[in-house]
C-alpha cells in the first residue's frame, strides 16, 4: 500500500515537471538577446564613435526583450517553492 | 478579500511558503524571515528581513546625503576630495537624465530618476555585505512601478489633458480593452522584471552557497557575486529609470 501515489505527491510530482516547463520560456529571451547583442557588435564595428549610445539601446532593448523569460522563471519559482495548488488543496 | 490579496502576495514573496529541504542539515534559504509580528486592521503582518535591509540602505542615503549637503554648503573654490565625489555623481546623472529627457524634463525629474537609481542600485548590490536584497521582494518592486505608473498618468492628463483618454480610443474605439491593458501591464512588467532578475541572482547564489562544499565557498563566489549583483543589479537599475523616463517622455511629447 506504501507504494501508492497520494494526491499530495501527485500535485508536487506535477508542479515540478510544470516548472521545468516553464523554464522552456527561457530559449526566447536568449535567442532575442544574443540577436540584439549581434546587431550591436555590427554596428560598433560600422561606426565605433558612437558606442556608448549602441551600448546603452542594446542593453535597453535586451532587458525589455528579457522579460517574457522571468515571467517563465517566476512562475517556476512559484510552483517550486510558493505552490498555490498545493496549499489550496491542504485547505480544502 | 483583503485576506485573499494578502495571501497571494505572502505566496508570491515566499512568506507562508515550503521550505525546500534538501537533505537532514542542508537547507536552502533564500526566503523573507519574518521577525516581529504586529495586527494591522485585524491582519497579522510581519516586520521582514525586507524592511530592514530597506532602512539600513535608507540610513545610508540619509547619511551620505546630509554630508554631501555639509560639503556643498561649505564648497570650496577648487573642490577636492568628497566634494570632487558629490559634483561628479551630480553631474553624471543630470547628463544622463538629460541624454533622454531634454532640458525642460532633467529640471522636473532628475531629483526622482537619481532617487530611484540610488535606491534600486544600493538595494541589488546589497547582497555584498549579506544583506537579503529588498529588490527580490515582490511588494518591494511593485510600490516602485506602482509610483512610476502613477507619474506617468499624471504626466499624461497633465500635457495632454482631455487627450489622455481619447488616445485610448485610438485608432479605433473598440481598440479601447487592448489600450487600456497596455496602459495597466506597464505595473506587471516593470515590477516583475527588476523582481525576477534580482531573484534570480539570490537563488543562484544561496543555492551554490549551500550545495557546495565549504571548500569552494572560499573566494570562488566573488565571481557570481560580481556577475549578479554588481553587474546584473547596476544593468537593472539603469533599465527601471530608463524605462521611467521613456514612459514619462513619451507622454509629455504627446
Amino acid at each position: 500500500m506504501s507504494s501508492q501515489i497520494t494526491n499530495e505527491g501527485l500535485i508536487l510530482a506535477c508542479s515540478a515537471v510544470g516548472a521545468g516547463l516553464a523554464m522552456i520560456a527561457g530559449i526566447g529571451p536568449g535567442v532575442g538577446q544574443g540577436y540584439a547583442a549581434g546587431q550591436g557588435a555590427a554596428a560598433v564595428g560600422r561606426n565605433p564613435g558612437a558606442k556608448g549610445d549602441i551600448m546603452s539601446t542594446m542593453l535597453l532593448g535586451q532587458a525589455v526583450a528579457e522579460t517574457t523569460g522571468l515571467y517563465g522563471l517566476v512562475i517556476a519559482l512559484l510552483l517550486m517553492y510558493a505552490n498555490p495548488l498545493l496549499s489550496r488543496f491542504l485547505k480544502l | 478579500m483583503v485576506n485573499v490579496a494578502a495571501n497571494a502576495l505572502g505566496l508570491l514573496t515566499g512568506i507562508g511558503g515550503m521550505r525546500a529541504v534538501l537533505s537532514e542539515e542542508k537547507t536552502v534559504d533564500f526566503f523573507i524571515h519574518e521577525l516581529i509580528p504586529y495586527k494591522f486592521f485585524g491582519q497579522t503582518v510581519y516586520i521582514t528581513t525586507t524592511h530592514v535591509c530597506e532602512l539600513l540602505i535608507l540610513l545610508g542615503i540619509i547619511i551620505f546625503a546630509l554630508a554631501a549637503r555639509y560639503k556643498i554648503m561649505h564648497a570650496e573654490e577648487i573642490p577636492r576630495g568628497f566634494q570632487n565625489v558629490v559634483e561628479m555623481l551630480i553631474e553624471t546623472l543630470n547628463s544622463y537624465v538629460h541624454g533622454t529627457m531634454g532640458k525642460h524634463g532633467t529640471k522636473c525629474y532628475v531629483n526622482y530618476v537619481g532617487t530611484i537609481m540610488l535606491f534600486i542600485l544600493l538595494c541589488n548590490i546589497s547582497g555584498l555585505i549579506g544583506l537579503r536584497a529588498p529588490t527580490a521582494d515582490y511588494g518591494t518592486t511593485l510600490c516602485l512601478a506602482i509610483i512610476t505608473v502613477a507619474m506617468v498618468q499624471y504626466n499624461n492628463v497633465k500635457w495632454n489633458k482631455f487627450g489622455a483618454v481619447t488616445s485610448l480610443f485610438q485608432p479605433l474605439w473598440f481598440l479601447f480593452p487592448i489600450n487600456l491593458i497596455g496602459e495597466v501591464a506597464n505595473v506587471v512588467s516593470l515590477s516583475l522584471r527588476l523582481f525576477g532578475n534580482v531573484m534570480a541572482g539570490t537563488v543562484m547564489i544561496s543555492l551554490y552557497y549551500t550545495l557546495m562544499p565549504v571548500v569552494a565557498t572560499i573566494g570562488i563566489p566573488a565571481a557570481f557575486h560580481a556577475y549578479l549583483d554588481v553587474f546584473s543589479g547596476a544593468i537593472q537599475a539603469y533599465v527601471f529609470t530608463m524605462l521611467t523616463m521613456v514612459f514619462i517622455t513619451n507622454k509629455i511629447e504627446g
